[in-house]
Formats: C-alpha cells, structure tokens, sequence
C-alpha cells in the first residue's frame, strides 16, 4: 500500500523553501517563516516517528511504479528517527541562526539553503533506492556549499576549495560505485539488491563495490584517512551553520554506511575487522588532532573526527548489541554535536575570542549559563548519567565480547582524550580569570544585545540540552529504541518484504 | 565496442586524478569535469551496451520479444549530467571568487588558517 505521508517531511522542507524566496529581501519575514515552519517540521516527523514505530514499515512508491522498478520511499523506525532528530536540531538552528547569521548573509538566501538542505537530508534517510539517495546527497552538498561560502571571506573561500574538491570526488566515487553495482545486480532498490547481491557469481567484484562504498561514504563521514577536509573547513562558516553541518552531514554519511553496509553489502570478516581498524584509527587520529588546537572551533571539529570513530566500530563488529550502541550513540551525537557548535557560537559572543588561551570568566559572568553548558560538554564526553555514557558502555561491551581489543583500547582512548580537552577547555574558558579583556568595536557582545535576541541565542541550547538530558536519564527509552532499530538492521527481512510484497497499482 | 569504451574511461579517470593532484585551481576543475564525463560514460558502459534496439513495444505485441537497450542507465546519466553541470558551474565561480580574494591559482598557497572574529 502507498502510503503518501512519507514524502511529507521532504514536500514541506521543500515547499518552505520555495515560499521563502518570495521573501528575498525581508529578512524578518524570513526568520518568522522559518523558525514557525521548522516548529511544523518536528510535529510532522514526529507523527510519522509514532506511526512507523507503533505500526510497521510504510513505503510509498513513487508514480505507482511497482518496485523494483521505481523509486522507492521506505520509512522505517531507523529513518524516521533520523528524520525526527534532524527536524529536532533544524528547529533549534533556525532559532539560533536568527540572531547570529549577519543580515548581509541572509540577504542572500540563507533561510531558503537552510531548508534546502533539510530536505536533501530527509530525502536521503528517506529514500530506498541507491541513486536516488546519491541525488538527495547532491541535494545536501550543494546547499552545504552555499553555506560554506556565504559571506566570501578568505578563510572560507579557502576552505570551501578544499571541501568542494573533496565532497565532489566522494560523489564521484559513490556514483562509480552505483555504476558497478547497477552493472553487477541490474537493480538500484536497495531492497531488491540485498535479495540480488547474494546471488552473484564474481563476488570478488561486489567486494570492490562495497569498498568503493565505503569510501564514498568515508569521505562524507570523515572516517580515518579521509577525515583532514573536515577539520580545515568546518571551522570556517559562521556558528550556526558548522553547527547544522556537526550535527548532520557527518551523520548522514554514517546513516548510508549503515543502510548500505546491513542491508546490500552484508560485512564479512575481512570488512569488519577492516572497519573496525579504521574506527580505532580514526578515534586515536582525531583525538590526537584536538589535542592540540587551541582554537575552539577547530578542536570541536577534530572532536567531531573522534566520535565517527564510535559509530563505525559499532558497525564494523555488526552483532545487534553492537549495532544498538551505534544508533544509540548517533541520537546523542546529532543532539550533542549541533549543541556543542552552538554553544561555542555563545561563547564567541561572550568573549569575542576563537583562541581558548584567550578565553576566561565565564562562570564568574554568567554562573547559570556555564552550567547550561555543562550540559552538552559533559554529555559529549559522557559522564554518567549523561547521554554519551550508555553508548560506550555498549560499544565497549560489545569489543570484549567480540575480542576487537584494538578497538576497546582506542574507545577508552578516545574518551579519556575528550574528557582531557573537554575540561581544558572548561578551565580555560570557563574558570580562568582574564584581566582587562579587549573588546573589539565590530563585535556585537552578548551583554550588548537586547534580551530577546539573548533568549534567542539561548532557548535552542535550552531545548538541545532537554533532550540531552532526556536521552541520558531516559536511556531505556533510548535502547529500547535502538535495539528495535538494530534487529531490523540485522534481519532486513521485514524491510524487504514491505517494499516488494505485491504492490498492485490502484 | 566495449573494450574502447573501458579504455576511453580509464583514461578519463587517470586523467581526471592526475589534474586534480596538480597545484593549478583551474587544472583542478578540469579534472573534475574529466571524472564527472568518466563516470557517465561508466554508467553508460556497465548499463551494456545494445545496438539499434530501443525498448519500444510493437503495435502488434503486447511485451518486448528480444535483447533491448536498458533505458535506466541514460536516465542515470541525464541525472548525474545535470548534477555534475551545476556543480562544475559552481566550481567555476568558486575559482575565480577564490582568485580574487586570494590571488593566486596556486593551491600550495592556499593554507591559510588565519583566525577570524567572525563567528
């Protein structure tokens, strides 16, 4: 059965944006416009959330076209939660990019790319067929290069070089990839392929597939070696739009490995302990590149390296415990990630300094407010019974069972290193007194900004951290989730079914 | 027919990587259009190729009797030409913007990590 309210959240992304053109030069029209229609968003991917989860896997197929034959749209627990989480930290972007984003910038259609760039990403965890989901990827990485190059400063230009030619090769690899496969299968249904793989002889081929994959998406997710693009362009746009990026476009990249690697290309030994190493790496590396920043953004965006690492080891052991602390730790990573860079735009407000060796007096200004942010800090370590404490436990678990000790060595590792930059950052910025600061005539400071913009800077953390928090002392919420998403993605046998049982057109 | 096509496509593939290893801005987006036409002409290729056998149906026959051209490869194509246009049309603005904050072609030069107050 078609079922039309799947494509819902992707129409009205895009219906947003469209409406938001007509408003090209009012800004404020904009801002109205964008947050109430991000507020719409999250009651839409929630209503879809409650019916996949409490029913079953709806699939719309588009046109009629029975599959395999057409493009399918699946939603499956696993996407409507993506769906949801990224409608969740939309909203709170929105919020924040109101106040923060310059007028000169929003003059040239920043509102409209913002929600551009939404429906790409709930196109992509929305859809079931393989070059369709390299068309919505497209969708994200040229909204992502609007962002990256509003405002044209140097910096950005530069790092927008590097993250374009990066971001157009992973396509190029993706799109090699899908050649092959469709060469391969005769097939682009994601569904239909996971029945078709199996039976092809050269399966020496579909390996080299599966790595052409692996890198497409590795480059997009910024695993080990492919990761140094990230850190030399995310630190570049302005806060609120790193934050969309942090929280999302990594992550979508994750979902697609997690989609393809269970669902088409099933890992074997020599995948998993390959995945598996190039998690560990990608931990130690990125935990050693923030170690040494001194620029808050940059050791964010290392950060952001590092915690990839978890997630791919999850799938690389590929048991159901595993992969229930990879989803569990990628619900927490997009809340705490888009949090993390809006909380590092606050701080910019208040200081006016990038570099933390500058930074001071936080909590002797604002108490309340570095206790606000305690909250994303310490969850992003994970320190009980914050939200980022139950998936490493998991995760950890997981690498003693499956004797991947090179792996549980590099967990540990990786968040003793988040928690060591963590609280350096905490004392430097936080704790540390700085006397007579400059300020800098073209900054507009927190204190100097009228008390509406102030709770616009301040509410999307607000509601951010809410459901940090939910996450860490709801958590059985959370895994029973997770769990319910990792058995479909071990046993894709009810996916499948639903988007090839006898659709007969109407 | 085929074995042209693999060789005209590994070519473009090399080509396009080796343009892209260079240090010229410009040589880089060439590169790009290199590999973005090698992986259409790929699509096109493993999608097989069938000469003179479009997949139309006869008046006279309800389904397609023999060996026909598969049309979802092109249709593949058509997509990823037009993604891969505005792309490198972005591409070449993003080149000149980038010659004229930065001045230079060279990509070696371009390693600032300069920081800046704008947040």
């Amino acid at each position: 059965m078609t079922i039309n309210l799947i494509i819902l959240p992707v129409l009205f992304q895009f219906s947003l944006a469209i409406i938001l053109l007509f408003f090209w030069k009012n800004i404020l029209a904009q801002k109205i416009i964008s947050i109430a229609g991000s507020i719409v968003a999250v009651i839409i991917a929630v209503g879809l959330f409650s019916q996949v989860y409490e029913q079953r896997i709806i699939t719309m197929q588009a046109g009629n076209w029975i599959a395999p034959f057409g493009i399918t749209f699946v939603a499956d627990t696993f996407s409507t939660t993506m769906v949801l989480l990224a409608s969740l930290s939309s909203l709170a972007v929105a919020a924040f990019s109101s106040v923060t984003i310059k007028k000169a910038r929003m003059k040239y259609g920043y509102f409209p790319s913002f929600h551009f760039l939404i429906m790409g990403l709930n196109g992509a965890f929305l859809t079931g067929d393989i070059f369709n989901l390299y068309v919505w990827f497209e969708v994200i990485i040229i909204s992502s290069f609007v962002f990256i190059t509003l405002g044209g400063k140097k910096a950005q230009i530069e790092g927008a070089v590097k993250y374009f030619t990066l971001n157009f090769l992973a396509s190029t690899i993706f799109l090699t990839a899908i050649a092959v496969l469709y060469g391969l299968a005769g097939s682009l249904n994601m569904a239909d392929l996971s029945g078709k793989i199996k039976i092809i002889e050269n399966q020496g081929l579909v390996q080299v597939t599966a790595i052409l994959f692996l890198i497409g998406f590795g480059i997009k997710s910024a695993i080990f070696p492919l990761y140094f693009w990230l850190p030399d362009s995310y630190h570049t746009p302005q806060a609120a739009i790193s934050s969309i990026f942090a929280g999302l476009l990594t992550k979508v990249g994750i979902y697609a490995l997690l989609r393809v690697f269970s669902l088409i290309f099933i890992p074997d030994d020599f995948m998993k302990s390959l995945i598996v190493i190039l998690a560990g790496l990608t931990l130690v590396s990125g935990g050693l590149g923030a170690l040494v920043q001194t620029n808050m953004r940059k050791m964010f965006s290392y950060m952001i390296v590092c915690h990839i690492g978890y997630m791919i080891g999850g799938l690389g052991m590929f048991t159901a415990a595993a992969l229930a602390g990879t989803i569990f730790y990628l619900i927490h990573d997009i809340i705490v990630k888009t949090n993390l860079f809006l909380v590092g735009g606050v701080i910019f407000k208040i200081n006016g300094e990038l570099n933390m060796k500058r930074m001071g007096g936080i909590y002797d200004q604002y108490p309340t407010l570095a206790l606000l942010m305690a909250v994303p800090l310490f969850s992003l370590i994970g320190i009980p019974p914050l939200s980022g404490f139950w998936p490493k436990i998991n995760l950890m678990q997981e690498s003693f069972a499956t004797s991947n000790y090179f792996l549980l060595g590099s967990i540990i590792f990786g968040s003793f290193i988040t928690l060591f930059v963590i609280t350096r950052f905490w004392a430097e910025a936080f704790w540390k007194k700085i006397d007579n600061p400059v300020r800098k005539p073209y900054i507009i400071y927190y204190d100097q900004m009228p008390q509406s913009q102030r709770l616009l800077l301040i509410l999307p953390i607000v509601f951010l951290s809410f459901i940090s928090l939910y996450i860490g002392l709801g958590a059985e919420n959370i895994f029973r989730l997770s769990n319910h998403i990792a058995a479909e993605l071990v046993d894709t046998s009810a996916y499948v079914q639903a988007v090839l049982e006898a659709q007969k057109p109407l | 027919m085929e074995i042209v096509l693999a060789i005209i496509v590994g070519l473009l593939y090399a080509s396009g990587i080796y343009l892209m290893l260079r240090r010229s801005l410009v040589k880089l987006v060439i590169g790009l259009v290199l590999l973005g036409n090698g992986v259409n002409l790929l699509i096109f290729l493993l999608g097989g190729l069938v000469r003179g056998k479009p997949p139309i149906i006869p008046a006279t026959e309800s389904i397609l009797g023999e060996i026909y051209a598969d049309p979802v490869p092109q249709a593949l194509i058509l997509t990823a030409i037009v993604i891969s246009f505005g792309l490198q049309a972005f591409a070449i603005v993003l080149i000149k913007r980038t010659y004229i904050v930065v001045g230079t072609d060279d990509l070696d030069e371009i390693h600032s990590t300069e920081e800046e107050d704008d947040y």
